[in-house]
């Protein structure tokens, strides 16, 4: 409705006398900087990439056009398809398992837990942590030369082997266990926020009903926490796509190329293997598979939010 | 000439006219009500005679000038809000000495200014804390008071009492009629609440869609309204609106009103018969405020045209100082209001007793009043 | 009687009960056996580590990785220890923070107090830069940072993460204000503030939690950026965390993990204090910046 969608913000009347015309021009003025900025290190920034991608730049951006060659060549590149195959793998087991482990910690701390208050911090602090200190501990965790499996056998189990981080058809899975560790304790705060904003009385009402506690979650809680699985997964994704300081703090991308990402791929083209054009094609792509999974949740909200009304 | 004239007003949000033209002058000193249901423009009007929306064409005239241009603060006017709008990280005397702060005004003048409002509206005792420590009548007092300290030249208050329980409504209501009176200063006040309307203004203006039904005093709002939405919407219980047909009986002009299962009832027109002449043969909606309604020994005497009629009750809710009555008329529900010792029981059937005098007749396609 | 709880009504036995903790508890294990592994094995000597006793509290207890770590490791190219690029960062972080701040403040305010016909495309267009994997913007910003002589040092860091800092700070503070009464500013504008004085004497006297939320969130991301670090830094501008992965993957010598563990806990240091001291807010941030965005 007009009148309420106006009521949130204040019309500056047209005024007379030039101070007072500066007064009408202050909102303006004061956003101006940012508003540029963001146009030109955000959007224009974009447009130079993209632009680059259609050239043959290596070292350096040079801008003869070459139509679609560093596309054809990226997905030529055998280093690219195993970036893409890295990704989905890690990406869906880094969205699965933070999920589970983060909805099931979630659940049991919604138990009416004693020390709440003490466990909760503790799931969550790796958040607060770097992704290179995350993976400098892990690197030196997971390294069979010291690590797990020297602590293991120590223990006498002699013949215990686990040197997945060496293994190039293992590497992949110790970058979903040192990011699980880091991100499954934010998800679980997420799903915990949900669980908190469930009507008692439904839960309640339900159990009068004579749901057993698993059928009150399978049926009743969990089906409410929409709204929190979508933001988690959003979340997720969006981490694991961009996902570049962990994979270089605990594999460096090997051994070998076993652990190359997309952005640790773009890294590289770019940077050392000069050439450019081919990065910022990889970089483009990248954008690409973010906007598909950012920009309809983002409609979504909006216009959710808008047919709630204010 | 007025002091505050609002001319030709319109307002439009993109494509949406929020106001459509609307004309109202007051002179100084008037207490000027805006009332309608909720969308009807109001606030917006109320908005734009204080600067904080912006005029789409029109014009609005405080004391001879033309403060379309003017920002809000060089209007010399102070508004009481809703929500009251105190700021809360200010002390109720920093919120109240705000707006003379801003002016420039020396802090001792401002101090002497914060204590004279102070004492007027009992809140000396509050000054030291913040609005997150007041009660809502005590946030109210604080408010007004921040319109106060300023002496303007205009109040504007924007339904100002509905955040507050029903008995301190009542209280605050007396209490702004009173500051009113006592100072003099012109006011413009915006309700949803026709009873606010009726106790408080000296000129009440009822919107409708951004359209302004009617603009008159209070008594003439109630008695001679211009449509079947003023009648409505002014009164409570809201006055019987009945269709009848208008007709020519023995020389007189009449209205009959159809009831189930028994003979139609014929009600006599009294001194509007000259005006409903054009309608004989046809339909009209008939309206009669619940009071003009009685048992028969409780009827207006001085009334010229009273009509008895015995009918079928409905429904008897006691209210204490009166009893309403509900029969069925024309197919509506007819609420009359008798002396609360009247006995009329439920299901059996009373005699009524039909002040005419009172009676007001509508064209039932285009909702005007007819007579 | 559970029924006064402010939590769910699900009730529970007592064995499911027992079930619950122990899960509980060996997550926390879980989670802190990193904390853990970082924290003994930066107080042992090498050989301790080195002969398989990763878990095992140190024998003989010694400071001397954190001393190297902070002073005298080999950090690239000299021997400086990682205090020089704790600086760095420090010196980096604190402007950062504090413009990228100041704007989204203002910003927000115009955007929900002084709306124009185009500002929601405005903040639209703020909304999505928050989302825009790096990546994107490296190459063209390794050219500007040259053009404007920025490159290399710490200013361009300070630059670039305002910049990118920019959305986020936008839209806390936006959808803080967003709840912030409008009434309140009518209120100031007829009593006669301007544009200025109301942010200054009306809304910023309330914003105290949006901008601890703010800072922390801003500090966390600024600290522990690495890929603007490794892309736009020089040896003598690197922040803290381009300094520790360079000392732990440095592949010369003998492998000190005691010196890189305490490298790693000097690194996580000062978000984990702030983590510690306001966790409420860290977590309100983490939540504002995921689920509205």
């Amino acid at each position: 409705m007009a009148i309420a969608a106006d009521r949130g913000h204040v019309h500056s009347p047209e005024r007379s006398g030039a101070m007072e015309r500066l007064q009408g021009l202050l909102p303006k003025i004061v956003l101006a900087p940012s508003f540029a900025a963001i146009v030109v290190f955000v959007y224009g920034f974009i447009l130079f990439t993209g632009y680059l991608s259609f050239t043959n730049s290596r070292i350096l951006p040079n801008f003869d056009l070459v139509g679609l060659a560093n596309y054809t060549r990226l997905f030529g590149q055998p280093n690219w398809w195993l970036a893409l195959k890295n990704l989905a793998i890690f990406g869906s087991l880094y969205i699965v398992i933070c999920s589970v482990i983060g909805l099931g910690l979630a659940i049991l701390l919604d138990q009416k837990i004693r020390g709440e208050g003490l466990l909760r911090p503790i799931y969550l602090y790796p958040m607060a942590l770097s992704f290179i200190v995350t993976g400098t501990a892990w690197k030196w965790f997971l390294d069979p030369g010291i690590g797990v499996e020297t602590i293991v056998r120590s223990w006498g189990f002699t013949t215990f082997t686990f040197n997945w981080i060496k293994d190039s058809q293992m590497a992949i899975y110790t970058v979903v266990i040192a990011a699980v560790w880091q991100s499954s304790g934010f998800v679980m705060a997420m799903f915990l926020a949900g669980l908190r904003g469930i009507d008692n009385e439904m839960i309640k009402a339900a159990q009068i009903d004579g749901a057993s506690n698993f059928n009150l979650y399978r049926r009743i809680i969990i089906p409410q926490l929409r709204p929190a699985f979508l933001s988690a997964f959003v979340v997720l994704a969006h981490l694991a796509i961009k996902s570049y300081d962990l994979v270089i703090a605990l594999t460096n991308g090997g051994p070998g190329r076993a652990t190359e990402l997309p952005a640790t791929f773009m890294y590289s083209y770019t940077f050392t293997r000069n050439q450019m054009g081919v990065g910022a094609a990889s970089a483009v792509i990248m954008l690409i598979m973010i906007a598909s999974v950012i920009i309809p949740y983002i409609y979504a909200e909006v216009r959710g939010g808008q047919s709630n009304g204010r | 000439m007025a002091f505050l004239e609002i001319d030709h007003l319109v307002k439009r949000f993109g494509s949406t006219e929020v106001l459509k033209g609307i004309d109202i002058s007051v002179d100084e000193g008037a207490f000027l009500v805006l009332v309608g249901p909720s969308g009807c423009g109001k606030s917006t009007l109320l908005s734009m005679i204080a600067g904080l929306d912006t005029i789409t064409s029109g014009e609005v005239r405080i004391g001879g000038r033309r403060v379309n241009e003017l920002h809000p603060s060089k209007r010399d006017i102070a508004m009481v809000f809703q929500s009251y709008a105190l700021y809360p990280n200010m002390t109720v005397a920093e919120n109240i000495a705000f707006g003379l702060e801003m002016r420039g005004v020396a802090k001792s003048e401002r101090e002497a200014a914060v204590a004279r409002v102070s004492e007027m509206l009992q809140i000396g005792h509050l000054l030291k804390r913040k609005p997150s420590q007041l009660s809502g009548g005590q946030r109210q007092r604080v408010a007004m008071g921040r319109a106060l300290v300023r002496d303007p030249q205009v109040f504007l208050f924007d339904e100002p009492l509905s955040n507050l329980d029903a008995k301190l409504r009542v209280d605050m209501r007396t209490e702004i009629k009173r500051l009113h009176e006592r100072m003099g200063t012109t006011i413009v006040y915006v309700t949803h609440d026709q009873i606010e309307a009726m106790t408080l203004a000296t000129q009440i203006a009822v919107l409708r869609d951004g359209v302004l039904q009617q603009f008159g005093t209070p008594a003439e709002i109630y008695n001679n309204p211009v449509n079947v939405f003023v009648a409505d919407f002014m009164g409570s219980p809201s006055m019987n609106l009945v269709p009848a047909k208008v007709r020519e009986e023995n020389g007189r002009t009449v209205v009959a009103l159809a009831r189930t299962g028994e003979a139609e009832l014929t009600l006599d027109t009294g001194a509007a018969a000259q005006k409903l002449a054009g309608q004989i043969g046809r339909e009209v909606l008939l309206g009669v405020r619940p009071e003009a309604i009685t048992d028969a020994d409780g009827a207006d005497r001085n009334a010229r045209t009273v009509v008895d009629a015995e009918c079928h009750v409905d429904v008897v809710e006691p209210a204490g100082s009166d009893t309403f009555v509900v029969t069925s008329l024309g197919g509506k529900h007819v609420i009359a209001r008798m002396r609360s010792d009247a006995a009329v029981r439920a299901k059996e059937r009373a005699r009524f007793a039909f002040n005419m005098d009172k009676a007001v007749y509508f064209d039932p396609a285009t909702e005007k009043r007819v007579a | 009687m559970a029924a006064s709880s402010p939590d769910t009504a699900v009730r529970t036995g007592r064995v499911t009960r027992a079930v619950i903790y122990t899960a509980l508890i060996v997550f926390a294990f879980y989670y802190l056996l990193p904390l853990y592994v970082m924290l003994v094995n930066s107080v042992k000597p090498l050989a301790e580590i080195q002969g398989g006793a990763m878990l095992a509290l140190p024998q003989a207890f010694t400071l001397a990785p954190w001393q190297s770590a902070w002073s005298t490791a080999q950090i690239g190219v000299s021997p400086t220890g990682l205090s020089p690029y704790f600086i760095n960062s420090i010196v980096m972080v604190i402007p950062a923070v504090a413009i990228s701040t100041i704007l989204g403040a203002l910003n927000g305010y115009v955007l929900t107090k002084w709306r124009f016909p185009g500002s929601t495309v405005v903040f639209a267009m703020m909304l999505l830069a928050c989302f825009i994997p790096f990546q994107i913007v490296l190459i063209p910003m390794a050219r500007i940072l040259g053009l404007l002589g920025l490159a290399g040092t710490t200013s361009g860091l300070v630059l670039v993460h305002v910049v990118y800092g920019l959305g986020f700070t936008t839209l806390f503070f936006r959808n803080y204000y967003e709840a912030f009464p409008t009434e309140l500013v009518k209120a100031a504008q007829i009593d006669g503030a301007g544009f200025f004085g109301i942010f200054r004497r009306i809304l910023l006297p309330s914003s105290g939690p949006i901008i601890v939320v703010t800072v922390i969130w801003q500090f966390t991301n600024v600290w522990n950026d690495f890929l603007f670090g490794a892309s736009f830094s020089s040896a003598d501008s690197q922040p803290m965390t381009v300094a520790l992965n360079n000392l732990v993957s440095s592949s010369t010598g003998v492998k000190e993990y005691n010196v890189h563990f305490a490298g790693a806990i000097m690194a996580a240091l000062p978000t984990l204090i702030v983590y510690i001291v306001s966790g409420r807010y860290f977590v309100r941030g983490l939540m504002a910046g995921a689920v509205k965005g």
